[in-house]
C-alpha cells in the first residue's frame, strides 16, 4: 500500500520563471523524507509537483519526469485526478471544509467524488481514519459538529485523517506543524512515525529538530540568490545530513550559520 | 444667527461642563476627559438654543432640527478640543458628521415608509387582497363613493402577475448568471473570452429598463408575431436586467472562497467540476442567495418594461405563456394615471397606495427570506 517516487531531471517553472532546477531524487516506499532549506528555495514548489498540484497555479509547468513506482506522472494521457487520489497532500494551514461536519470532512474524498458508501462502511472509515490521525478520542462525541470548530492542531489532524481516508500511496506534507503549538506538533510527529508503516511520507519543514526526529532521509535545497532557481544540494540519510554532510552549505545551514 | 451661537455656546457650555476641580483627582492616564454627561448636556443646551434660534425666523420642526444639529456639532467639537485636545476634537467632529449623514440618509427612507403605511393601510383588506379588478368600472367606483360604501376591486391579479413574472425571470437569470460567473471565476482565467464577457456584463448593467423591455418585445415579435404580449416576454425583459446583477454578485462571492479549499479538494483527487459544485458553491451560497434576492428586489418594481411586454390586465391570469398580465407596478401606474372613474379618483388612488404598500411588503419579505436562506446555508461556525 505504498509506492516509491523517482524524480528525474525535473525543472519547475512559474510561467517563464525557473523556480526549481534539475532535481534528481529517489524516495523509498514506506519511509519519511524531509525537505529542508531556506525560505524561497522552492521546497513547496517542488513538493507540489509530486502530485501535480503545481499546475493548478496559472502558468505552473514542469519539465522532466516523476515516476511513481516506475509510472511517469507527467506522461501525456495521465489524469492528474488519478495522480492526486494516489498521492495525498496536507497543507501548511489547516483547511477543513467549512460547510462540512467533522465526519463529512473525513469522508470528503469519498463523498465529493460521488461514490456511494454504506452507512456502516462510512462509520468504520471515519473511525479508522480518525484513529489513524490520533484524533478519534477527542472528537468521537461531536462528529456532526463543524470541522472549523476544532483547535488548529485538531484541524490539522482532521486534514490528515481526511487525506488518509482516501488511502493514498504517498502523503505529502508542507510544513504541517508551522501553525501549531509544541504539543500538537509532537502529536503530529508521532503520527508521522506511525504513518510510515503504511504510507510513503514526504514532509517540508523549517524545524531541524523535527527533520531529525521524524525523517529517515533528508534533502537540503538551496538557492544561489534571489531570482535564481532553487536546487537540490544534498540528499542523504538524515543522520549523515545532520552529523556529517558532504557539502559545506548543508553544514552551514543545519548548524544554523545561515538561512 | 449662527454667529451668535458660535460665540455664545462655548462659553456658555464650558461653564456648565467643566466639573469642579475636586472631581479631578483621578487616574493620571485618564486626565483631560469630558465627563459622561457632557454629550447629553451639550445636546440639551443645543436643543434649547436651537429652539430659541428657530423661533426667531418662524418656528418649524425642520429648522429646529437643523439649528440644533449645527449648534451641537460646533459646540461639542469646540468643547472637546478645549478639554481633551485637538485630536479628540477632530474625532468628535468626524463622529458627529458621520451620524448626521446617517440620519440624513434615514429621513427619506422613514418618510417613504411612513407615507406608504399611512396612505396604503386604509385600502388593505381581504377584499383588496383576494379580488381582481375584473368588472370594476367607473360606475362601481362612483356608486361606492356616493353611498360611502367600501371601495371594491383589488390587486390580486397584479400580485399573481408580479409573483409569476418575477419567478420566471429568476428561473431564467439565476442559472445563466451563475454559470457565467462560474465560467469567469473558475475557468476563464482572465483570457480574452472572459474579458469580453466581463465587458458586456458591465454594459448590460447600464441598460435602461425600457430598452430591455423593447428588446424582449422585438425578440418575441420575431418569434411569435408583432402582437405577442404575455408574462414570459416580461420575464425575459426582466432577466436582461437581472442577469448582470446576478453575474456580478456571484462572481464576487466565488472570488472570496479561499483557494485553499479548492486545493484541498483537488488534493483529495476530486475533479474540478465536482470541487466547484460541492465545495466552492456551498461555501459561497449564502452570499449568492442574497445577491440573487437583491437582483429580484431590483426588478420587482420595474414598470416600463412590463407595460411594453405583458400589457395590462384587469382580470386574473395565471398563464405566463398567453394573454396579458398585470403586475403591481403597472397596476399602480394605471390606477394613478387613468383612474377607473375619472370623476371620482379617490378609490383608484386608495388602491394604488395599497398596492404600493403590498409591493414594499413583498420586497421586505424577500429580503428577510434571503437572510434566512443565507443563515441556513452559511458555513457552520462554533463548536
Ligand atoms: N504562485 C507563484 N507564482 C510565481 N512565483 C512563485 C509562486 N509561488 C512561489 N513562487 C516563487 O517560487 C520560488 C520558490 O517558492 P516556494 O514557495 O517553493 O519556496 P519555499 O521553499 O517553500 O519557501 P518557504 O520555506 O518560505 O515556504 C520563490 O522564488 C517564489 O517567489
Ligand atoms: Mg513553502
Amino acid at each position: 500500500m505504498s509506492k516509491r517516487i523517482d524524480v528525474k531531471d525535473l525543472n519547475v517553472y512559474y510561467s517563464k520563471f525557473l523556480a526549481v532546477e534539475d532535481v534528481n531524487i529517489e524516495i523509498e516506499a514506506k519511509s519519511v523524507t524531509a525537505f529542508i532549506g531556506p525560505s524561497g528555495c522552492g521546497k513547496s514548489t517542488f513538493l507540489r509537483t509530486l502530485n501535480r498540484m503545481h499546475e493548478v497555479i496559472p502558468g505552473g509547468r514542469v519539465e522532466g519526469e516523476v515516476l511513481l513506482d516506475g509510472d511517469n506522472l507527467y506522461e501525456p494521457g495521465v489524469d492528474p485526478v488519478t495522480v492526486r487520489s494516489q498521492i495525498g497532500m496536507v497543507f501548511q494551514r489547516p483547511n477543513p471544509f467549512p460547510t462540512m461536519s467533522i465526519k463529512d470532512n473525513v469522508l470528503a474524498g469519498v463523498k465529493l467524488n460521488g461514490k456511494k458508501i454504506s452507512r456502516s462502511d462510512a462509520d468504520s472509515l471515519v473511525e479508522k481514519s480518525l484513529r489513524g490521525a490520533n484524533l478519534w478520542n477527542e472528537v468521537k462525541d461531536r462528529l456532526d459538529k463543524p470541522g472549523s470548530g476544532l483547535s488548529g492542531g485538531q484541524q490539522q489532524r482532521l486534514c490528515i485523517a481526511r487525506t488518509i481516508a482516501v488511502k493514498p500511496q504517498v502523503i505529502l506534507m508542507d510544513e504541517p506543524c508551522s501553525a501549531l503549538d509544541p504539543i500538537s506538533t509532537l502529536a503530529i510527529e508521532d503520527l508521522i512515525n506511525e504513518l510510515k508503516s503504511e504510507f510513503t511520507v514526504v514532509i517540508v519543514t523549517h524545524n531541524m529538530q523535527q527533520a531529525a526526529r521524524v525523517s529517515d532521509k533528508t534533502a537540503f535545497f538551496n538557492i544561489a540568490g534571489t531570482g535564481k532557481p532553487g536546487k537540490l544540494i544534498e540528499y542523504a540519510d538524515t543522520a549523515t545530513i545532520f552529523s556529517n554532510p558532504s557539502v559545506k552549505a548543508t553544514e552551514d545551514y543545519v548548524s544554523g550559520r545561515f538561512g | 444667527m449662527s454667529a451668535t451661537t458660535t460665540r455664545k455656546t462655548p462659553n456658555d457650555s464650558r461653564n456648565v461642563q467643566n466639573p469642579p476641580p475636586v472631581a479631578r483627582k483621578r487616574n493620571s492616564l485618564a486626565k483631560g476627559h469630558l465627563p459622561r454627561w457632557a454629550v447629553p448636556g451639550i445636546a440639551a443646551a443645543a436643543l434649547i438654543l436651537g429652539a430659541a434660534a428657530s423661533t426667531l425666523g418662524g418656528f418649524s420642526v425642520a429648522t429646529l432640527a437643523i439649528y440644533t444639529a449645527i449648534i451641537f456639532v460646533i459646540a461639542s467639537t469646540v468643547i472637546t478640543t478645549l478639554v481633551e485636545g485637538p485630536r479628540h476634537g477632530k474625532n468628535t467632529l468626524a463622529t458627529n458628521l458621520v451620524y448626521a449623514a446617517f440620519l440624513l440618509a434615514l429621513i427619506p427612507l422613514a418618510s417613504v415608509l411612513f407615507t406608504v403605511l399611512q396612505k396604503g393601510m386604509p385600502g388593505i383588506n381581504t377584499h383588496f387582497l383576494f379580488h381582481s379588478m375584473n368588472g370594476i368600472t367607473g360606475a362601481v367606483d362612483n356608486a361606492s363613493v356616493e353611498n360611502g360604501a367600501p371601495v371594491l376591486g383589488g390587486a390580486y391579479h397584479a400580485v399573481i402577475g408580479t409573483l409569476l413574472i418575477t419567478l420566471w425571470s429568476t428561473v431564467i437569470s439565476v442559472p445563466v448568471g451563475m454559470l457565467t460567473a462560474i465560467y469567469l471565476v473558475e475557468y476563464g482565467k482572465n483570457g480574452p473570452l472572459a474579458r469580453a464577457i466581463t465587458f458586456f456584463v458591465d454594459v448590460m448593467t447600464g441598460i435602461p429598463s425600457i430598452v430591455a423591455g423593447l428588446f424582449a418585445t422585438a425578440l418575441f415579435a420575431v418569434l411569435l408575431g408583432p402582437t405577442a404580449r404575455m408574462g414570459i416576454v416580461a420575464a425575459v425583459a426582466l432577466s436582461v436586467l437581472m442577469i448582470p446583477t446576478v453575474v456580478r454578485s456571484t462572481e464576487e462571492m466565488l472570488k472570496i472562497v479561499p483557494n485553499e479549499l479548492r486545493e484541498a479538494a483537488y488534493a483529495l483527487g476530486v475533479r474540478k467540476w465536482r470541487t466547484i459544485a460541492k465545495v466552492v458553491i456551498p461555501t459561497a451560497i449564502s452570499g449568492i442567495a442574497s445577491g440573487v434576492t437583491l437582483a429580484i428586489a431590483r426588478v420587482i418594481g420595474e414598470t416600463a418594461p412590463i407595460l411594453v411586454t405583458a400589457g395590462l390586465a384587469n382580470n386574473i391570469n395565471v398563464n405566463v405563456f398567453g394573454n396579458w398580465m398585470a403586475t403591481l407596478p403597472t397596476f399602480i401606474y394605471y390606477q394613478i394615471l387613468t383612474p377607473t372613474s375619472p370623476t371620482n379618483v379617490d378609490p383608484s388612488i386608495q388602491r394604488a397606495w395599497a398596492a404600493a404598500l403590498l409591493l414594499i411588503v413583498m420586497v421586505m419579505v424577500l429580503n428577510l427570506g434571503a437572510r434566512l436562506v443565507a443563515g441556513l446555508f452559511a458555513p457552520k461556525k462554533g463548536r
